[in-house]
């Protein structure tokens, strides 16, 4: 990926830092903003005057899951494993209400936390000061390495979740790819993020 | 005397039984699922078992082969209303996690 393949190291005192150059530096914020459009905008703040009631029952959530596999991966049904396993003898109506439900209640606040780990990053990005090759240092501190950390797995879900990756060993069938195979600059992405997502846990 | 003496054992026999078929199920305890998927990087499982629930390291890495090697793995078990905030959690983590009742 580029000139630098910059992984996060650990920041004196705590944090971490990464080397970033102007291509990944981009790659990583336009990833972040297409992740804040497919999250969606947040529920508008209610007028001074609004009806509390009014504004209660606008604070709930959709009750179906979301017809975007990626959106359904971020958002998956809390009720139901995916095998059966633990829900033998539920009605899967029964189960179906309890998903519905508890997404009515979720859901929102979900959003709301992963709207604000891309954000994080988009903000983070355009806090660098590039040096005259674009090139420059990023230094989380504070909540930004859980933020990242979040905001960055995040990414790699909805990539995975474009490519269709299902099977544990599907990505090592990606990494060989031709390369003029059009899924190629998304799968360097998702496996370069995962390689940045696996330097940033080391530093924690 | 005789029929006094069998009758109020009857009744209780009787009692006892109603009683045991009317009590409420006991409460049977929830717990959380993790289920495995491609993308999750096993580190970063491992990280979030230690990180929200506060598990060992030897713990959290057991979980997550767990979570890796069998499909799945319960991480916590409670009330429905903890099992809620914690399948919430996970999924704040970008984790795939269902709650089910335990009836094993």
């Amino acid at each position: 990926m580029g000139r630098s393949t910059g992984m996060f190291e650990s920041l004196k005192g705590g944090g971490a830092a990464i080397a970033l150059d102007e291509i990944e530096i981009s790659i990583l914020r336009s990833l972040a903003v297409q992740m804040l459009e497919l999250i969606g905008p947040g529920e508008p703040e209610p007028a001074e005057d609004a009806d509390p009631l009014a504004a209660l029952f606008a604070a709930d959530g959709p009750t179906e899951p979301p017809s975007d596999p990626a959106l359904a991966r971020l958002f998956p049904d809390a009720y139901g494993s995916p095998d059966g396993a633990g829900d033998e003898g539920v009605d899967p109506v029964e189960l179906k209400a309890r998903a519905a439900e508890f997404r009515r209640y979720t859901e929102n606040d979900l959003r709301t936390r992963k709207r604000e780990d891309a954000l994080a990053l988009v903000r983070s990005l355009d806090a660098l000061t590039p040096a005259a090759d674009g090139a420059a240092v990023l230094e989380l501190t504070g909540e930004l390495p859980m933020r990242w950390l979040g905001g960055l797995n995040d990414l790699r879900l909805t990539l995975a979740a474009r490519l269709d990756i299902t099977e544990d060993d599907e990505s090592a069938t990606l990494f060989r790819l031709p390369d003029d195979d059009p899924r190629k600059p998304m799968v360097m992405a998702y496996l370069w993020l995962g390689g940045l997502q696996e330097s940033l846990i080391e530093t924690l | 005397m005789g029929r006094v003496s069998v009758a109020p054992i009857e009744i209780e026999r009787t009692e006892s039984a109603e009683e045991t078929f009317a009590v409420p199920e006991p409460d049977v305890p929830w717990v959380t699922l993790v289920h495995n998927d491609p993308v999750n990087l096993m580190s970063y499982v491992a990280y979030v078992f230690q990180a929200y629930f506060g598990y060992s390291k030897d713990v959290a890495h057991k979980l997550m082969l767990d979570v890796h090697h069998k499909g799945r793995a319960v991480v916590s078990s409670g009330s429905r209303e903890e099992m809620e905030r914690d399948v919430q959690a996970m999924h704040g983590y970008g984790l795939w996690a269902t709650l089910s009742q335990d009836r094993n």
